[in-house]
């Protein structure tokens, strides 16, 4: 039933997405293909539309018009252990209205693959996303009573813990300390050299430069571009979608780009 | 992997140590419910008693026709009325929790009992005999699901409920309920009106053994059923999107748990009137002692519930020799403080109404 994607293959696919809400157009015209093997950062300045594309993809919101499709099948006739099989979503919004234990948050993850089916198969998945997000020391604490950079991590490894080919981040390293978040897009370069395909949504766009292999950019619900990193950094693209002026440095020793504002 | 391992097996001791105290309490509750009366029974007897209905002898049996039938006309099927209520009333307290988000939701609280009264006393007033003897069970059904649907629409938001908009969508709802059963006490005859005085108090006085099975059964069905979701109710504690992504249907699993809270509830009013805070105490004592998973909660809490409901209708039946207290009264007034004191805690932790 679930069948590997080789690297390079496109898994998911957005063709002409159109959103509203009310009047207002969230998104317009929207494609994009999401390919495994890679990290997709999607960035751009806030209200952009990034985490309603992230839940068109996700199958969360049907979208006014234009289709998504896994695999070439349109999401909506996927059922929903399908789907959780095939993608994981990390969401914003991480809250849990129980006082669940780390672990057991962690352990949800597993549920799309049924319970008594391969325990060890279960132990050794939740043991790479514990290791992974570097929460092996939170696992017995109350969810509830974790700060914000913990509680994302262990949402993050019950992501993780969920091993599906597609992974949709929605800013991971949003309340993370600079060490997790470097540890975070790291382990998404993993995912994607296991032949997954991720999804990051970024608002650090030198850590979009820095890790990614495709960014997207949008601004006002379009596409303004997708391309490497090179590509798509450049002053004059970022100024002109964040109405900001900025700089791109090279970083030395790797060379990626850096963004920085222009500062006097 | 020991530190995964380890808070399994703590929550193992804590499970065995819950499951040894619920036995003793159900088994010391039964004993002490049916010996405490008018006609005091030795405890041999009772147990006796119990072991010859399955078809075991013992010296301890009685054979005074007196005793038996005290036992098995008037003080079992009360037993027994007890524990599957409280197991119905606790269930429906913990998956209304569940699907709530809230720790604080519950059937009385929010009004589903009430909204189940004004069912039941409608059907009283107006005589209906539809659906044969069912017509009081079927209206306060109605009426519970009504009400549960009322409150479950207007106050979640993306997922969960704040607890300011539960209370105040149940004080609007037993407001509502309130002024329908003052409306149909003031159009219904006297054995009417005494009927639904005697059901917003609650009581088990004069159960009989065929409402019970009614009582029974759906508690039954409907714990089972808990028990089945229970998983997917610990992955909607993550949130609705999170439990979608995880592969579970949450539009569908609202409809069955709000269907299945109104059956629990509206049956459990029917016949016993409004006992509140059953929902609220005992799946959240349960919670403290063993965790949040549901399916050992809802186990726990429907052996819970039924315990409870014994020793406070042993409490009804004895504080004030010669009368019979509304045991809805009684687990108000434990619950009332209870209920106060979760939302201080509340409001302490998370430094507001969360």
């Amino acid at each position: 039933m679930i069948h590997r994607h080789e690297a390079g293959d496109v898994c998911v696919e957005a063709n002409g997405v159109m959103v509203h809400a009310g009047e207002v157009r969230i998104l317009s015209d929207v494609s994009l293909s999401i390919v495994a093997g890679e990290v997709l950062a999607l960035v751009g300045p806030n209200g952009a539309g990034k985490s309603t594309l992230l839940g068109v993809l996700a199958g969360d919101r049907k979208p006014d018009h234009g289709v998504v499709l896994y695999d070439g099948r349109p999401v909506r006739e996927w059922s929903h252990l399908e789907l959780s099989r095939r993608r994981a979503v990390l969401t914003q919004e991480n809250s849990v209205s129980f006082p669940f234990r780390a672990i057991e948050v962690v352990e949800m993850g597993r549920s799309p693959w049924g319970r008594g089916g391969d325990f060890d198969r279960d132990r050794t998945a939740i043991a790479a996303a514990v290791a992974a997000t570097d929460v092996t020391h939170l696992l017995d604490r109350r969810y509830t009573a974790l700060s914000g950079g913990e509680k994302a991590r262990v949402s993050l490894a019950r992501v993780l813990a969920q091993q599906t080919d597609v992974v949709l981040l929605d800013e991971p390293t949003a309340a993370l300390d600079l060490r997790h978040q470097e540890e975070v897009m790291r382990t998404a370069r993993v995912l994607a050299s296991e032949g997954r395909a991720v999804v990051v949504v970024l608002h650090d766009l030198s850590l979009a430069g820095a890790y990614a292999d495709r960014v997207a950019l949008l601004a006002e619900g379009r596409m303004v571009t997708v391309g490497s990193p090179d590509e798509v950094l450049t002053a004059e693209t970022i100024g002109d979608a964040y109405g900001l002026e900025v700089q791109v440095i090279r970083q030395p020793g790797s060379g990626r780009p850096l963004v920085l504002p222009v500062r006097t | 992997m020991t530190e995964v391992d380890r808070p399994v097996t703590r929550r193992r001791g804590r499970s065995a140590v819950l499951a040894a105290v619920l036995g003793a309490t159900l088994i010391g509750g039964v004993v002490l419910s049916a010996m405490v009366g008018q006609l005091p029974v030795a405890p041999g007897e009772v147990l006796g008693a119990i072991l010859r209905a399955i078809g075991i002898e013992t010296a301890w049996a009685s054979d005074d026709p007196i005793i038996d039938s005290t036992l098995w006309a008037v003080r079992f099927p009360r037993l027994v009325m007890g524990l599957v209520v409280g197991a119905a009333l606790a269930v429906a307290g913990a998956v209304m929790q569940a699907i709530f988000g809230n720790p604080l939701a519950e059937p009385g609280v929010v009004g589903v009992s009430s909204g189940a009264a004004l069912g039941a006393a409608a059907a009283i007033v107006f005589g209906i005999t539809a659906f044969g003897g069912w017509a009081v069970a079927a209206f306060a059904f109605a009426g519970g699901l009504l009400a549960v649907l009322l409150v479950y629409f207007v106050s979640r938001a993306s997922g969960r409920t704040e607890v300011v908009t539960l209370l105040l969508t149940g004080i609007a709802i037993n407001a509502f309920a309130g002024a329908g059963l003052a409306l149909l006490m003031f159009a219904g005859d006297t054995s009417s009106r005494e009927q639904i005085v005697f059901w917003q108090l609650g009581s088990m006085n004069g159960a009989r053994w065929p409402e019970v099975g009614i009582v029974a059964a759906i508690a039954l069905v409907g714990t089972v059923a808990a028990v089945v979701l229970a998983r997917r109710y610990d992955l909607l504690s993550l949130g609705e999107r999170a439990a979608r992504h995880l592969g579970v249907d949450v539009e569908r699993l609202r409809v069955i748990s709000i269907v299945l809270v109104a059956l629990l509830t509206g049956v459990a009013v029917a016949f016993c009137g409004i006992i509140s805070f059953v929902g609220l105490v005992v799946p959240h004592i349960i919670r403290m002692a063993i965790g949040p998973k549901h399916r050992p909660l809802i186990i726990a809490s429907a052996i819970g519930g039924g315990v409870l409901l014994v020793f406070a209708d042993v409490l009804a039946r004895t504080l004030v020799s010669g009368a019979d207290l509304p045991i809805g009264m009684l687990t108000s007034l434990v619950g009332g403080p209870f209920f106060f004191y979760l939302l201080y805690r509340a409001r302490r932790q998370s430094g507001g109404w969360a």
